[in-house]
């Protein structure tokens, strides 16, 4: 079973979005979507300044047996990328959610986290897989 | 006994190749026949393969002939090519291919019989020969990766035009800059790829480079004409204004020339032919392809990597999997799959066997050939070109119609340009002798020269074709690996050792499903050595390669008798490149019907990952169609999608027998709607060994397909390539498949661009598919697409009392090959399919293909080869291994600590001291009779792949990693 924190929201492709309360928030991929793709062996950072719309690709993350790509879960502009996760992309499988975060966001438009899942949404979605 | 009363015509022995072919006496077949209960082959037949589809009359080909036959008619054919000494140029060149590695790999089926190696633990060998390639070409570039091989120097340009889009996501532009000295048929299969990416081409002189505002660049060094460009100022004005660049560089060259790697670029991409792999009228060679590190991640093709094994020990593997088609699809990279793993492997020990102070002596000669040839032009008072030069040279104000004729006195061939200029590139195997000849034909007979005055005066006068600004001063192969094998014997034994690590089909069978590794039978390989077919050059003079010609027209007639096609293109270089190459067909066929806007490709959810890779690079839009609970296509899905996007729908992509080794009921109703709502049908070929003689893909609906010369039609998997994967199509297409600009063919459109470099591909081991068909005969290849599916049958029969077997067809049967569920044992158990495929290596034994099309399974292909002692021994294999799994399914042994988890035993395994587990070593090394009997050891323990991938090394180990 995975573990899914309350205080986040989550997007239908295994991001987690934490709100940092200052129109920024951090992102990273779910202790579920770590699981699934295994060893992470490699983590495609974004590059800091990029602007990116809700849903479009902006990295690729991988496993030995999987490459998966990242979508932003909101519009924003990359304010900062992990980039521990170049020497040591493990980290993802450990601590998905604290040090295996990926990049953290300035929001377009702050509002829209309310259109994300909460814990309990994801919680019955990724049960279905 | 008896008198004998058989006449001659039997006795002769003409369809003797059959059942040498063919793996299964009468006796196996009886024997199998009754396992299965069924009372004949054509019974079994009949009950496999739906009789809406099945050919109702034999094959119109030719009666067998004996291999003593065939090899002679084609002699014949072979002599009507003409070997002429060649310096055309262009890519292509002499070379020396030294013996010890003539014999000992590329005439070896213990190199030539393996597969590409997903299995490292049983590949140690080939992949250090892959290895040293990777290190030679990044010394050669000073690039700080490359890859193990691609299938041409014009598709690597291609793919490194792809890389500089995907990787410089800071440039707005959409155009991409092609010197205009780089080789023709570069720019040839560089502009059908950039057509279809939606890319814009600007050809111009290189030095215009950063007039222009584009992505990517792609320059030739040294250029097509022999002109050496200073690169370092053109590369640092493309870097300043955010432009990557792509080398195209001769690799021979570059021992005297300074490393593009050095000057800044990001990508060099060339050929590696003139490493020792003979020209073979346009093919196979490996092209290799390097980068900088920063686009490690990115790179096409397959990348050898150092890991390390269970033991800690080090071990080599493919690294980066992941990025390929199977698993990214149409997101992939590239459609690449297979590479040219055996001309590589032979480059690479070219390279170990001259090291770098043999490669500078060669460099050198050839260098001071040329030399001595332009002092002497000058003198004569004939213009050159350009004043530089490294092996070319371009006469212009000549009188070439007076060459022309003096050469062919000679038996000579030159280049000879459209405006009138002559080109002569000279290479490895030029002597003093031939220069003398030079002379002659260049000059008149009295010329006056003496090649050994000229020889003293340009050394004594340091006179160079190399500007000062572009002498290498770096070394390069410093590795012991290119210090150690410089003598006959010790390379002899590097081979052999290395060899001794793989296991190929000189060992066991490799159950490969969807690989067919049957036979590749001596006598096929036997005419790709001789010199009329190893000396061709691919742009030689028409009248000089008859016998290839002729060759290549049978096999294509061949061709079209065994698939319904009406016309073959020979050019694609591989499966996935024929994929390319037939969607791009259908594409032009549609454009010039004014449907030019469709663009959807319907694929089947159960396709190999090349076809959306395909269809993606083709720019079409993959739309999926789902597979049924049986594994066939829904069809239900696919009417309602082909009706969605009926008026944008442009192909569907289908494999038959599908991917999941059945023959589809409804193959020809998928067609029909399909064509109904104005696509066209492209059959992935791949599966064509259970239907050749049975059933033709051209007559049940099919437009296009490609067939793997090198599963089917028996060119050796070469550890990896090479391979051919030519496409048959109906006429309606036939004027739409790939063009080539220096040797154009006929009946096709003067505009449609290449696919690869070469008008025939790898046309020198067409022989190999041309000699299997002629020796096999219609009878005999029916026969050996029957005993197939008799053998899939049988093994799927047999372990399917032990294993669930997914997918059968009506009544139970599969096709050529079957599927093995793993995943109830894995729920059961914790053993997986990796477990197995390792511990069958204890067996002897290579794992059948893992993992596709269904994750957590194990698919099994025996091909007509195998007999049935030796599938009986891997049946035997696999339900002993059922029955080990038992063992830790009861709890006698622990899931963390049992011979499949711990699988591959080695021989460190055996001795090491300390021996905690609950099994004895004999039963982890010697599971067997047959193993005892003969034991084929895996190298290395099981090899860590996360590790491998985490710490990504693509290059010679260390030296303090020979010291341990």
């Amino acid at each position: 079973m995975s573990n899914i924190p309350a205080n986040l929201r989550y997007t239908d492709s295994h991001e987690w979005v934490l709100d940092n309360g200052d129109g920024t928030v951090t992102l990273g991929i779910t202790d579920h979507a770590q699981q699934a793709l295994g060893d992470v062996v490699f983590v495609e950072l974004p590059e800091v300044g990029r602007g990116l719309d809700a849903g479009e690709e902006f990295g690729v993350i991988e496993s030995v047996k999987a490459a998966s790509d990242l979508y932003a879960p909101l519009a924003g502009e990359v304010i900062e990328a992990n980039e521990a996760l170049e020497d040591a992309p493990e980290t993802v499988n450990e601590s998905p959610y604290e040090d295996g975060w990926i990049a953290k966001l300035k929001l377009a438009d702050a509002g829209a986290l309310e259109g994300l899942l909460d814990a309990e949404a994801y919680a019955k979605l990724a049960d279905a897989e | 006994m008896a008198h004998d009363t058989r006449r001659l015509a039997e006795l002769a022995g003409h369809d003797a190749f059959i059942q040498r072919h063919n793996g299964p006496r009468a006796e196996d077949i009886a024997r199998m026949l009754e396992t299965l209960g069924v009372d004949g082959v054509d019974s079994l037949i009949e009950q496999t393969v739906p009789a809406a589809i099945r050919l109702d009359r034999e094959l119109d080909l030719d009666p067998p002939k004996s291999e003593a036959e065939a090899l002679d008619y084609l002699k014949r054919l072979a002599r009507q090519n003409k070997v002429h000494k060649t310096y055309i140029g262009q890519g292509y060149y002499n070379t020396h291919l030294p013996a010890v590695i003539q014999r000992n790999v590329l005439e070896n089926p213990g190199w030539y019989t393996a597969y590409t190696p997903y299995q490292p633990e049983i590949a140690q060998g080939r992949l250090e020969g892959l290895l040293n390639f990777q290190q030679t070409v990044m010394d050669l570039t000073g690039m700080e990766l490359a890859n193990a091989s691609l299938l041409d120097e014009a598709t690597a340009a291609a793919e490194g035009m792809a890389l500089c889009k995907r990787a410089n996501k800071k440039a707005k532009s959409n155009a991409f800059f092609v010197a205009d000295d780089v080789l023709p048929q570069t720019l040839d299969v560089v502009r059908t790829r950039a057509y279809y990416f939606g890319f814009e081409l600007i050809v111009a002189p290189a030095a215009e480079l950063a007039d222009h505002d584009v992505f990517g660049a792609l320059l030739q060094y040294p250029g097509q004409s022999g002109e050496i460009h200073d690169l370092a100022p053109l590369l640092a004005a493309a870097k300043a204004k955010g432009i990557m660049t792509c080398v195209a560089a001769d690799l021979m060259s570059l021992v005297l020339l300074t490393e593009p790697g050095a000057l800044g670029a990001d990508i060099v991409v060339g050929n590696t032919q003139r490493f020792g792999v003979p020209m073979g009228f346009g093919g196979p060679h490996a092209a290799y392809f390097a980068t900088t590190d920063k686009l490690k991640r990115s790179i096409p093709g397959r990348i050898i990597g150092v890991s390390r094994d269970a033991r800690g020990n080090q071990a080599l593997r493919m690294a980066m999997q992941t990025r390929e088609q199977h698993i990214r699809r149409e997101k992939a990279t590239s459609n690449i799959c297979t590479a040219q793993a055996l001309l590589a492997n032979i480059a690479g020990f070219y390279a170990v066997y001259h090291g770098a102070e043999g490669l500078r002596t060669i460099a050198t000669r050839i260098h001071r050939l040329t030399t001595i040839l332009a002092e002497a032009l000058a003198r004569k008072g004939i213009a050159l070109a350009h004043d530089s030069w490294f092996d070319t040279l371009r006469l212009t104000g000549v009188d070439a119609g007076k060459i022309h004729g003096r050469a062919m006195t000679h038996e000579v061939n030159l280049r000879y340009f459209a405006d009138g200029d002559v080109g002569v590139s000279l290479d490895e195997t030029t002597t003093a002798h031939d220069l003398d000849v030079l002379f002659d034909v260049l000059m008149g007979e009295e010329h006056g020269f003496s090649v050994t005055a000229l020889d003293e005066a340009v050394a004594e006068g340091g006179i160079s074709g190399i500007p000062a600004a572009c002498r290498r001063e770096s070394d390069f192969l410093t590795h012991p690996n290119f210090r150690r094998y410089r003598s006959e014997t010790e390379m002899l034994r590097y081979l052999k050792r290395l060899e001794n690590k793989d296991l190929s089909l000189t060992h066991a069978m490799i159950p490969l499903g969807s690989c067919t590794m049957k036979l590749n039978a001596t006598s096929e390989m036997v005419p790709i050595t001789w010199p009329e077919f190893a000396n061709i050059h691919p742009f030689a003079p028409k009248d000089q390669t008859a016998g290839y010609l002729q060759m290549i027209d049978e096999l294509a007639a061949f061709l079209v008798e065994i698939t319904g096609y009406e016309h073959i293109s020979m050019q694609p270089n591989s499966g996935a490149q024929g994929e390319y190459a037939g969607l791009v067909a259908i594409r032009r066929y549609q454009a010039a019907q004014g449907q030019g806007h469709r663009d959807v490709c319907l694929i089947p959810s159960s396709a190999h990952g090349t076809n959306p890779a395909s269809a993606a690079m083709a720019h079409m839009k993959v739309v999926v169609v789902e597979c049924d609970a049986d594994g066939n296509i829904d069809l239900a899905d696919l009417r309602a999608k082909a009706e969605q996007h009926g008026d944008v729908l442009s192909a569907i992509m289908l494999t038959y027998p599908s991917t999941h080794g059945v023959f589809e009921e409804g193959v020809r109703e998928a067609c029909e709607i399909v064509h109904q709502h104005g696509g066209q049908v492209y059959i992935d070929g791949a599966n064509m060994n259970a239907q050749v003689g049975l059933a033709r893909p051209g007559d049940f609906g099919g437009d296009v397909s490609h067939l793997n010369l090198h599963k089917t039609f028996c060119i050796p998997h070469g550890g990896g390539g090479p391979g051919m994967g030519p496409i048959g199509v109906k006429a309606h297409l036939a004027p739409y498949v790939s063009n080539h600009v220096v040797t154009p063919l006929p009946g096709v459109e003067a505009d449609c661009g290449a696919v690869s470099a070469a008008a025939f591909g790898s046309a020198s081991i067409l022989p190999i598919s041309w000699a299997y068909i002629k020796m096999m005969g219609a009878r005999g290849l029916r026969q050996a697409t029957e005993l197939a599916i008799l053998n899939a049958n049988y093994i799927a029969k047999r372990l399917g009392e032990h294993y669930p077997v997914l997918y059968r067809g009506r009544n139970g049967t599969v096709a050529h090959e079957c599927i093995i569920d793993i995943r109830p044992l894995k729920e059961a158990s914790g053993i997986s399919e990796e477990d197995i495929a390792k511990r069958l290596m204890d067996y002897g034994f290579h794992a059948p293909t893992m993992s596709f099309p269904v994750p957590g399974t194990l698919m099994v292909e025996p091909t007509e080869s195998e007999s049935l002692y030796e599938i009986d021994r891997f049946c035997d294999a696999m339900i002993s291994i059922r029955d080990e799994i038992a063992r830790v399914e009861s709890g006698e042994w622990p899931a963390d600590n049992n011979p499949l988890v711990q699988a591959p035993h080695t021989q460190a395994d055996l001795m090491d001291g300390h021996w905690e587990r609950p099994y004895s070593r004999e039963l982890g090394a010697f599971p067997s009779e047959a193993v005892k009997a003969g034991k084929y050891w895996p190298a290395v323990n099981r090899v860590d792949n996360v590790h491998g991938d985490r710490h990504l090394i693509c290059t010679c180990p260390s030296i303090n990693e020979y010291r341990d």
